[in-house]
């Protein structure tokens, strides 16, 4: 097992089709052709390193200039590993999310929720030698969106991970325990049900920190690589 | 083994993470032959994508540390994207096989709800005629949506159709 073997396939059951008929902004962007499936290479299984040096972290969404956003400030700490349990150590991981009303800083929503000025919605973490992250924002709130009459998104923090190949990049959503918007959501439900269940945090008390946030735990799970290295000749 | 966790789309919010700059991999110093690459995705009726995150990634050695050899670029009103980087050399592939110059891409965007992976090859290269991921894409014609082709000094351009005619091939790593 090195860094040359090849990861291996996703499996099937895992990830969602881009050809979605109930999330309608997939109609005119997904393929029509299936993928072509090329055997990896090094542009595949080598992948950029980040330094947080260039990249500086920012592990802490829940306030801007120290002062402190509205919302139900939360922890959300877990880790990176692969297929096999092998942390993915000193990797970057990319946050961005809704504020608590269920509005982003961003110029294209225009949600009638209020923004707050103490809060931004970017986050960046790196995982440390064991695989582990963590970092402190506010629960983000649900919103519509004009996908079907009356749709909300249930709330959620998105994710954007490297890993160690660009075969490994992922970019995911992260959801919270009980949210009755789950099941009418197209975005999550486009993902085989035996799956879905890794997207949704778990609460933790262990993760809270008395009379000031509670803790969720959600844990990232990346491609492996396989038992066979690179294929010579 | 654990079960990966499944892709979802990045969305029509994720500039929240996007940074100008890192469509520019030469900002923190580079040396060697420094191009440009742009070029316009339009969805299945021909209209620009014009919140897509595209992003390159090339693994030849770089020649320098400070080389971050990935970027990120937003789509603008008009669905383009557009890099400065350092133009890739060969890279090794399987045996003693050389693969042509190229990078790799990536399109993810609101409706895509896993990001979509193609390669940019540069037109002219004599090793294209052999390389061994190029060379697999059949109809033969279709390998032309991966060769991005010259547009002025040091520029190069590659359109990217996510669906219909001439669609661009897509590939499953």
């Amino acid at each position: 097992m090195n860094e040359w073997n090849p990861f291996r396939p996703v499996a099937a059951g895992t990830n969602p089709a881009n050809d979605t008929p109930a999330y309608r902004s997939t109609a005119l962007r997904h393929p029509a052709a299936p993928l072509v499936k090329i055997p990896q290479t090094i542009t595949e299984i080598s992948g950029p390193r980040f330094s947080p040096v260039h990249f500086p972290p920012m592990s802490d969404l829940s306030t801007v200039n120290g002062r402190a956003a509205l919302g139900e400030r939360i922890i959300v700490a877990g880790t990176v590993t692969d297929e096999d349990g092998r942390p993915v150590p000193n990797t970057m991981i990319e946050i961005w999310q809704a504020n608590a009303a269920g509005r982003y800083d961003h110029e294209r929503d225009q949600h009638d929720a209020p923004l707050d000025p103490n809060f931004h919605g970017e986050g960046r973490v790196f995982t440390d030698g064991e695989g582990a992250y963590r970092f402190t924002s506010v629960k983000p709130g649900s919103y519509p969106w004009r996908n079907h009459p009356n749709a909300w998104r249930p709330n959620h923090i998105h994710f954007s991970l490297f890993g160690p190949g660009f075969a490994t990049r992922l970019i995911t959503q992260m959801y919270f325990p009980g949210d009755p918007l789950l099941d009418l959501d197209p975005i999550y439900l486009a993902v085989p049900a035996g799956a879905r269940g890794r997207l949704i945090s778990r609460f933790d008390l262990s993760l809270t920190a008395p009379e000031w946030a509670l803790g969720y735990r959600f844990d990232f799970v990346l491609r492996g690589r396989g038992a066979t290295p690179m294929e010579a000749g | 083994m654990k079960g990966v966790t499944p892709s979802q789309t990045i969305g029509p919010y994720w500039h929240l993470i996007g940074h100008e700059e890192w469509a520019d991999l030469t900002r923190f110093g580079a040396t060697g032959e420094r191009i440009t690459l742009s070029g316009r995705i339009v969805d299945g009726e021909g209209l620009p994508v014009t919140d897509a995150a595209v992003e390159i990634w090339q693994a030849d050695p770089p020649a320098d540390e400070r080389f971050p050899a990935y970027g990120r670029s937003a789509t603008d009103g008009e669905g383009s994207f557009r890099f400065t980087t350092i133009k890739p050399g060969p890279v090794p592939g399987r045996g003693n096989s050389l693969q042509a110059p190229h990078l790799a891409l990536t399109v993810m965007a609101r409706g895509l709800l896993v990001g979509l992976v193609t390669r940019v090859y540069f037109a002219g290269e004599a090793l294209n005629d052999t390389d061994p991921v190029l060379t697999a894409i059949e109809p033969a014609p279709r390998r032309a949506t991966l060769i991005a082709v010259p547009d002025g000094p040091g520029a190069w351009r590659l359109d990217i159709r996510l669906q219909g005619r001439d669609e661009t091939v897509f590939l499953e790593v």
